[in-house]
């Protein structure tokens, strides 16, 4: 049963320089319970995908018109993109979706204790008294590991710890029971040992609670730890889909097995370490064709410069973008 | 490493301390750095790792003589020149500084958008006067840009026409361009995204490698460290408390700190999960630190001993240097007992 359906997302922004492309017709869906994991470099369209969920991008942002986002609930269908007011976006922001930030100094307002803000939110997406509210708030700040949840419910943003402010932030964002929640480079700020509670608080609270997660990261060893599919992004193009064990162990696409071969890997110190040759291009010279063909060292003469790829499967469930493969299928 | 490699950077017992005001009468003192006895020989990469709190990059200023050292000595000797910093002034702090360079973490904050390339990379030998000409400078920042695999056709071009790994490569031109001996590198991978995070440090080990520069490498990523070091330090609240070879360190670590570490990596291979030994609680307030051993709080296999008595750094022949009440038990014992349980 899906949760979440995109359909050709395609979203630019009008900028003075022109329209510049940040996602190029994306589909995917998402699963009830499922946690996916979406991948990519700075500048390869994750977060505004992300974003785009819960209509969250500047008003710059121009939707395509064959775009499509809809969200599978209990009650009916939410047809995302087509919400105008900002009573109907409810429902996204906070209601059946919600969303953990990378930076969580910057999420909570610095003015206001963290409980006020939990109850706040609590009584714009539920019909909980205050007195309730509350009460839930702290059950939920007990739940995600912090001690003295009912002195902590009375402090402000500056007074916590990294760690335990992006804890706040996750008891914030479940407490109204969202179907989806979407994590944004959750433990991206923070040290590597609260990195590992963070990882192992979120693999129980899915267990517990159930929703679907689309886990935005940029660090494959993250994804392997929480995931259970993965699709990775760029340039604002998916270029490799699949579940988790298949493309860590088996990645087909070139841009795939350039970003597992550039990380340094603890088992193997003599292994060299090799760069994705070339940068990121700007995203206002979008290569044609395949947008991969500029870094790519097994880019073919013609072809992957003028046509894009079609999708292709490698495996059950594995997909992938890549003229490489196409080959190999005709072969 | 033979016991006859000469030391660069050579300190005992080396402490910086901060005042803060607690009251309005009342004044204490943080020590980011607390009792660090370290030496780097020359030509080496050496590593510093550790969390947020640590006192890395107060470590790394010290050393270059950013922040005044409060405690203990440091010097320097390329072999050339000897210096005891701390105490620099005057002609000599100049002349450090030419030897000694920082490339910072973040390449988008380092360079001034309103500088081309060629006036970032030159500024500081104009700064320092080490050139006479504007043809000499030119030649030196076309050398250093070349040796960092900068296109010269980008030395007209301003800051912001650039992708970060290229901007990390200005901002190490910028750093190589008086010629320095010591460079320490705080963070300088971890804005970076991992395409062009291996570039970079591929480029770090080559300069280490043909120019014979020797690096402090400061980073909070383990599996980065372990492919650029050849010795790495693991601090926790200021002071080391693990030091070795870096293979003998990621081979066989000691304190049970490192082995944390090395638990928190999230492993590639998605059948780990849950594995990972989950260490407990965070890093203590500097201002606050726990008695005895200051990592027993968070610590499965503390003792009575732990909380009493801070642990002596004991040494082996092949320079592995650990601070461990415990450590010869942990070994006889492998990591098993209090680790597979979930912290809740």
């Amino acid at each position: 049963m899906s949760l979440l359906s995109v359909e050709n997302l395609t979203l630019q922004f009008r900028t003075d320089e022109g329209l510049i492309t940040a996602v190029d017709d994306i589909s995917f869906t998402l699963g009830r319970g499922e946690v996916m994991g979406l991948v990519g470099e700075s500048g390869s369209g994750k977060s505004v995908t992300a974003k785009a969920l819960m209509m969250l991008n500047a008003p710059n942002a121009v939707y395509g018109a064959d775009s499509r986002i809809t969200l599978h609930l209990d009650d009916g269908d939410v047809d995302v993109l087509a919400l105008r007011r900002a009573r109907d976006m409810r429902v996204v922001r906070g209601g059946a979706v919600s969303m953990i930030f990378q930076e969580p100094m910057a999420s909570f307002a610095p003015a206001l204790t963290i409980g006020s803000q939990m109850v706040e939110q609590l009584q714009v997406h539920t019909d909980l008294s205050k007195a309730q509210a509350r009460e839930l708030s702290v059950e939920m700040l007990n739940r995600v590991g912090i001690s003295d949840a009912s002195t902590r419910f009375n402090q402000y943003a500056f007074e916590l710890s990294g760690g335990m402010r992006q804890r706040a932030m996750i008891a914030m964002a479940l407490s109204t029971r969202p179907r989806l929640l979407i994590a944004d480079e959750p433990t991206t700020a923070l040290d590597v040992t609260i990195q590992a509670q963070v990882i192992q608080l979120m693999q129980e609270l899915v267990k517990d609670f159930g929703m679907g997660i689309i886990f935005i990261t940029h660090d494959l060893g993250v994804v392997a730890q929480t995931a259970d599919n993965v699709s990775v992004m760029y340039l604002g193009r998916m270029v490799e889909t699949g579940p988790v064990r298949e493309v860590l162990r088996r990645p087909a696409h070139p841009y795939t097995q350039g970003l597992l071969d550039a990380l340094p890997k603890l088992d193997d110190l003599d292994a060299p370490l090799r760069p994705v040759p070339g940068d990121i291009p700007s995203p206002l010279e979008r290569p044609s064709g395949c947008v991969f063909h500029t870094r790519c060292d097994r880019a073919l003469p013609q072809t992957c410069a003028t046509t894009a790829p079609i999708w292709t499967q490698t495996g059950p469930e594995h997909r992938l973008a890549c003229h490489l493969s196409e080959g190999e299928h005709c072969a | 490493m033979s016991p006859l490699s000469e030391t660069l950077i050579s300190t005992t017992d080396l402490q910086v301390g901060f005042s803060i005001r607690k009251g309005p009468f009342q004044k204490d003192v943080l020590k980011a750095v607390d009792g660090i006895s370290i030496d780097i020989p020359r030509g080496a990469f050496f590593g510093v790792v550790g969390e947020s709190g640590s006192g890395k990059t107060t470590l790394g200023r010290a050393l270059l003589q950013a922040v005044p050292v409060t405690g203990g000595t440091a010097s320097y000797d390329d072999g050339d020149k000897r210096f005891d910093l701390g105490t620099l002034s005057g002609a000599a702090l100049k002349d450090y500084r030419r030897r000694a360079q920082l490339i910072f973490q973040d390449p988008y904050a380092a360079l001034s958008p309103r500088m081309t390339v060629r006036d970032i990379i030159a500024e500081p030998l104009e700064v320092m006067g080490l050139t006479r000409t504007r043809e000499e400078t030119d030649a030196r920042v076309r050398e250093v840009a070349a040796t960092c695999r900068l296109n010269l056709e980008h030395l007209r071009r301003f800051p912001h026409a650039f992708s970060g790994g290229q901007r990390q490569r200005i901002s190490i031109a910028r750093a190589l361009v008086c010629g320095p001996r010591f460079v320490v590198a705080d963070e300088a991978v971890a804005a970076l995204d991992v395409s062009i995070q291996a570039d970079i440090l591929n480029l770090l080990k080559a300069l280490q490698r043909d120019l014979g520069i020797t690096f402090l490498f400061i980073s909070h990523d383990l599996s980065v460290v372990a492919h650029t070091c050849d010795h790495v330090a693991v601090m926790y609240l200021g002071r080391i408390v693990e030091s070795a070879p870096t293979r003998a360190l990621f081979h066989a670590p000691r304190h049970p700190y490192t082995q944390a570490l090395f638990s928190a990596i999230p492993s590639l291979d998605p059948d780990d999960r849950g594995r990972a030994q989950v260490l407990k609680g965070e890093i203590p307030s500097p201002t606050n630190q726990p008695s005895g051993c200051t990592f027993h709080p968070r610590c499965a296999f503390a003792s009575d001993l732990c909380r009493r008595a801070a642990p002596e750094a004991e040494k082996d022949a092949s320079g592995h240097m650990v601070s461990c009440h415990h450590w010869q038990d942990l070994l006889r014992t492998p990591v098993e007992a209090p680790t597979a349980a979930p912290t809740q």
